[in-house]
């Protein structure tokens, strides 16, 4: 039996509160971080959908960015959605001057890249690894301009790529956390190698994950 | 850029979902009102997760008088150049043309508002009719679920918008969050008494039984001035604040706008609180309930 986990989800704004509660389904010990104080208390973080340049900032005023930064450069696992998948990347284009990302995995996102609020959409997703499709919900979502080489495309809406993963980050443009559907999330926490196979399966019934 | 020559993935817009989408990407932030692109900067700068764009605030709506009708086109589209986070606009309560009109500007919210002068004094606009989501106001629960059932996507209270003065945005926050816990302890007959007595349709009612909230987020707005006041109402149980006149009617814009910006994060930690409550200069001056001669919030029902 490993020491239990606690996720975090970064709480500055946002979408948290639907994250914490697909975690807490999952049987995973789940907390909301807006101090450095959480932050260093965490084995892995969920950065929510929300508004990307009013995270960077509130992360700034908290002085949370460097030491956020430095986790995730120690390997913390990161799951970012929409405007977390904004702050994950390496560049972001059409953000603000003073916008701040975190590196977490070599990609370009472009904000607000499928257009403004009329132009959100839903689509059915299929997942590589997942046997069936995955509902996914776009709202103002960022396009992935490029990708690494090293950086895994799981998904792909008219050819770009809308679910990426490099080691134990996982960024997805849409929002995992508003189609009911823990699948992701679940996947996510087992690359990470901190949620056990079997376990994760045995609480889940509704949902499958091909190894 | 998606290139129109290849076959596109079957996407569906504008679904309730989608439209319910946005508002919950604004839980935990601040909606400033701005009436120019300077406004709208100053709003972005200071964190804000959208503005809503109007000719006047509310609080010079009040001096002012006169009919207060959606804005100028050319203004709201002057403040989506410079913005890029959501733009929000108002149309007069009844009036689907104007929101026909936002919705062909590409504005991300529309707020059937109270704060301008009613179009119609019977009907609300079909909010189902619209692939732009709608924000509406209300003083109570029953008012809440009338919008709800014509397609809000968002609920804010009303509050008394251009006073500065938060006591009837808390009075509306108690009310709709107090009949919610209540409905959470009726059993299944006495539901349909509240549904009687909300004049709200029974299956939101005996939604709310089962969940304990609203189908969609809760926001307030309407009097918020200070960076105390964005606590009170969302350790009340709203989930984002609108503020208004609060901020470029105060003493220090900038200052009060990052202030309660923080404020809206760290709601519920007084040191965080008293730290970004200082030096703020004077908050807006506001009025008084009883010396108002028009009661915005007594628009719409």
């Amino acid at each position: 039996m490993t020491s239990p986990v606690t996720v975090g989800v970064l709480a500055l704004q946002g979408a948290f509160a639907a994250h914490l509660s697909i975690l807490r389904d999952l049987g995973v010990e789940a907390c909301e971080v807006k101090t450095n104080e959480q932050l260093a208390s965490i084995d892995a973080i969920v950065i929510p959908g929300g508004e990307s340049t009013t995270m960077s900032m509130l992360l700034v005023k908290g002085d949370m960015l460097n030491p956020l930064r430095q986790r995730v450069v120690d390997g913390l696992p990161v799951f970012g959605t929409c405007a977390g998948m904004i702050l994950c990347s390496e560049r972001i284009e059409d953000g603000r001057a003073d916008q701040h990302c975190l590196s977490a995995l070599p990609i370009v996102s472009r904000r607000n890249g499928y257009g403004r609020q009329i132009d959100s959409f839903e689509a059915e997703l299929d997942v590589t690894g997942l046997d069936e499709p995955f509902h996914g919900v776009f709202i103002r979502a960022p396009v992935v301009d490029s990708v690494g080489d090293d950086v895994s495309v799981l998904a792909a809406v008219d050819g770009q790529p809308v679910l990426c993963s490099h080691g134990p980050v996982t960024v997805a443009s849409f929002h995992p956390e508003l189609s009911g559907d823990s699948r992701l999330h679940r996947r996510w926490l087992i690359d990470a190698g901190l949620l056990p196979e079997g376990l994760a399966e045995a609480s889940d019934e509704t949902a499958e994950v091909t190894p | 850029m998606t290139d129109q020559s290849l076959p596109s993935q079957a996407r569906s817009t504008g679904s309730p979902l989608v439209k319910r989408g946005l508002a919950e990407m604004l839980k935990g932030g601040v909606i400033m009102d701005v009436v120019n692109p300077e406004q709208a900067r100053i709003a972005e700068d200071a964190g804000a997760v959208a503005v809503m764009a109007l000719e006047r605030v509310p609080s010079d709506i009040r001096k002012e008088g006169g009919v207060s009708r959606m804005s100028d086109p050319e203004m709201i589209q002057g403040i989506q150049e410079v913005c890029s986070i959501p733009v929000m606009a108002k149309a007069r309560i009844g009036h689907f043309a104007e929101a026909q009109i936002l919705q062909s500007l590409g504005v991300d919210y529309i707020d059937e508002s109270e704060v301008l002068t009613p179009a119609d004094e019977t009907h609300h606009i079909d909010k189902f009719a619209f692939d732009v989501p709608f924000v509406c106001g209300a003083t109570n629960l029953g008012e809440a679920l009338r919008r709800i059932s014509e397609g809000a996507c968002m609920i804010r209270s009303k509050g008394e918008a251009g006073t500065g003065n938060v006591v009837e945005a808390v009075r509306h926050i108690r009310s709709i969050n107090g009949d919610i816990r209540k409905i959470t302890q009726a059993d299944s007959a006495e539901l349909f008494e509240w549904a009687k007595q909300l004049r709200a349709p029974l299956p939101l009612i005996q939604e709310i039984a089962e969940t304990g909230e609203l189908p969609v987020p809760v926001f307030c707005a309407g009097g918020i001035a200070t960076p105390a006041d964005a606590s009170l109402v969302m350790q009340l149980g709203a989930q984002a604040v609108f503020v208004g006149s609060g901020i470029f009617k105060s003493d220090e814009p900038v200052k009060m706008a990052n202030a309660i910006v923080e404020a809206a994060t760290h709601y519920q930690d007084p040191q965080i609180l008293a730290k970004v409550s200082t030096g703020l200069g004077d908050a807006m001056k506001g009025l008084e309930m009883a010396t108002l001669e028009t009661k915005l919030a007594e628009r719409g029902w």
